[in-house]
């Protein structure tokens, strides 16, 4: 009895370990099937990549180009690593080698609170707070713009650089520390010679988590972005991001119809832009374990 | 009214903890009322019950339906109405899904749309015209714009228009900017159809690169905060940050502002009914609750949400 007991908890707790990878099959599967119907049946490569004319709903000439919404992801995103990386970074340099324990354990304590800020929150900030800042700042018509998208991405994107570079940092062993400091390094020769090399491995897979979530987030970007089907030529111009429009059109999207299934391949084309910056950022870390 | 039923269960019930056993009795009640497809709640269990409403569309109407159901809760406490948004095309997708009781929807029910709902529901979806609204056109209120015809709209907003600047129309903006921000709704609103269909004309397509605003309120709101831009909306979110133009059908006629009397003689020429779609015949409750929303106090709402009310001579 007792033996079957702990058979059947030893498969539960089996069970509970591969069903994060049963959940990540299933949800490709079904965000494939979705769109594979149209995949594999006349569906316009070219003009889905390489036109800016998104028509998903017009009564005479329907167009699926996707190209505007890529380059409103990829600007977004661009930005916010831009402004992201440094901080992040910088962060997780002074939490990890520079404040005393209590500044660290209060300054880690408000990162975590920062990523817990939900998105909607920071969509409702960019588009009042924001937006007016923005305007009286630079004298734009408008403030929903790629850099308020990119501020607000990289504001939610600081905290995971940051925990996860201070991870990195932290594993580097302190007889490093000790070596270069017995050489007679100053600290910042220590930082950059040292340690940021040891542990780039580990920086760089976190500035590529901190892509992922800036290339996944949506509400966020739905509200401060403008929401423009538009190539942007300056960081003030409106766009429209791939996880926008998803957000935006698939609630009214016929289920089956052609735009239902165009939406879905954009999923499918997110899926596979994050889990190649996670596939990227995993490889870097075991690359970083098996030295 | 089954549909209305199954959101019991899912949303948040002022059920405490202390009241658990009765709630399970309620539950139970209703379960195998649920079962015996009767429509009415039951009132035993100590608690009497309320009759659900689902009632979800249109975003010019989200405040006009919102305020029915407010008033409505004190006409007839015992049923409630669950009043949502998303724009008249989200409305239209639960409809024919058979998720809600009522669309709200600011364009009428394409033809398309209604073989879907029969085909799903195997019923048809019926149409109840419950107000009008005089589709304003907005911009800043330092913009000394005041007057537009609809050709330099379509000028403005179509695929291949030439109006790009405010210059072009003959306005010099106090801030310097010339640029005209398009703002406009995304693709599942009634507003964006109406307009597209109204000003556009058949078959032509909004040219692309203007903001489009997931609700009727936030087209206002853009536009009252920047001073070079032009939206359009229900007339019902008028506030003083903006300024409500006057519209003409073509260059030389007279220009009407968007009010009560110039929708109902239709001399405003971009005026639209607003309608309240069902599944078939309504029924219960919900025929009630339409009913009461074409009677005088319902219309009187209308005029209150800023609204142009059905005439009484229709009715």
């Amino acid at each position: 009895m007792e033996i079957l007991a702990e058979k059947l908890i030893e498969l539960l707790i089996r069970l509970c370990g591969v069903s994060a990878i049963l959940f990540v099959f299933g949800i490709f599967f079904f965000v494939f099937r979705e769109g594979a119907q149209l995949l594999f049946h006349g569906f316009k490569f070219g003009e889905f990549f390489f036109s800016q004319e998104w028509y998903p709903s017009s009564q005479s000439n329907v167009r699926y180009g996707a190209l505007a919404l890529i380059a409103g992801t990829a600007s977004v995103t661009a930005l916010a690593m831009l402004i992201a990386v440094p901080f992040g970074i910088g962060a997780a340099i002074f939490i990890s080698e520079f404040c005393g324990p209590r500044a660290k354990e209060s300054l880690k304590v408000t990162i975590e609170l920062l990523a817990a800020i939900p998105s909607v929150v920071w969509g409702f900030v960019g588009l009042t707070v924001m937006n007016r800042v923005i305007i009286s700042l630079f004298h734009t018509p408008i403030g929903l713009n790629v850099l308020n998208g990119g501020l607000i991405l990289a504001l939610m994107s600081v905290p995971i650089i940051v925990s996860i570079g201070e991870d990195a940092l932290k594993a580097v062993p302190d007889s490093y520390r000790e070596a270069a400091l017995a050489l007679g390094v100053t600290r910042w020769q220590l930082i950059y010679r040292v340690l940021v090399p040891a542990a780039k491995n580990g920086l760089l897979a976190a500035v590529l988590l901190g892509v992922g979530r800036a290339v996944g987030e949506t509400m966020a970007v739905l509200m401060a972005t403008g929401h423009a089907v538009k190539i942007p030529t300056s960081i003030f111009d409106s766009v429209r991001t791939l996880t926008a429009t998803i957000a935006a059109e698939l609630g009214e999207a016929p289920v089956h119809s052609n735009h239902y299934q165009v939406l879905f391949v954009i999923g499918i084309l997110l899926f596979t832009i994050t889990f190649l910056v996670n596939l990227a950022a995993d490889l870097i870390v075991r690359g970083l374990r098996s030295k | 009214m089954i549909h209305s039923f199954k959101f019991q269960f899912l949303r948040p019930r002022p059920w405490s903890r202390r009241h658990l056993m009765p709630s399970v009795a309620v539950l139970a009640v209703t379960l195998a009322c649920l079962l015996a497809g009767c429509s009415r709640s039951s009132e035993s269990g100590g608690k009497a019950k309320k009759t659900m409403i689902q009632d979800t569309g249109s975003d010019t109407m989200v405040n006009l339906a919102q305020a029915w159901a407010e008033q409505y809760a004190t006409v007839d406490p015992g049923v409630s109405v669950e009043v949502s948004g998303g724009g008249s095309g989200t409305g239209i997708a639960a409809l024919v899904s058979g998720t809600v009781d009522i669309a709200n929807c600011s364009r009428r029910f394409e033809q398309q749309e209604i073989d879907t709902a029969k085909k799903n529901t195997g019923k048809e979806p019926r149409e109840f015209m419950v107000g009008y609204d005089a589709l304003a056109v907005y911009v800043s209120k330092n913009n000394p714009l005041n007057e537009i015809t609809l050709e330099q709209l379509a000028d403005i907003y179509a695929e291949g228009g030439k109006i790009t600047k405010w210059s072009q129309l003959g306005v010099k903006l106090p801030g310097g900017s010339d640029e005209i921000i398009r703002v406009s709704r995304q693709s599942n609103s009634g507003t964006y159809f109406y307009f597209r269909e109204a000003i556009l004309g058949k078959g032509r397509d909004f040219r692309l690169g203007s903001r489009d605003m997931q609700g009727s309120k936030d087209v206002v709101e853009l536009v009252a905060n920047t001073s070079s831009a032009i939206g359009y909306s229900g007339m019902g979110y008028n506030t003083p940050e903006v300024k409500q133009l006057r519209v003409a059908k073509k260059a030389g006629d007279k220009f009407y502002a968007p009010t009560v009397a110039t929708t109902l003689d239709h001399t405003y020429p971009i005026a639209r009914p607003l309608f309240m779609y069902t599944l078939g015949d309504p029924s219960g409750a919900v025929k009630k609750y339409l009913d009461w929303i074409h009677s005088e106090e319902g219309q009187k709402i209308v005029v209150q949400s800023g609204y142009v009310p059905l005439p009484k001579a229709g009715s």
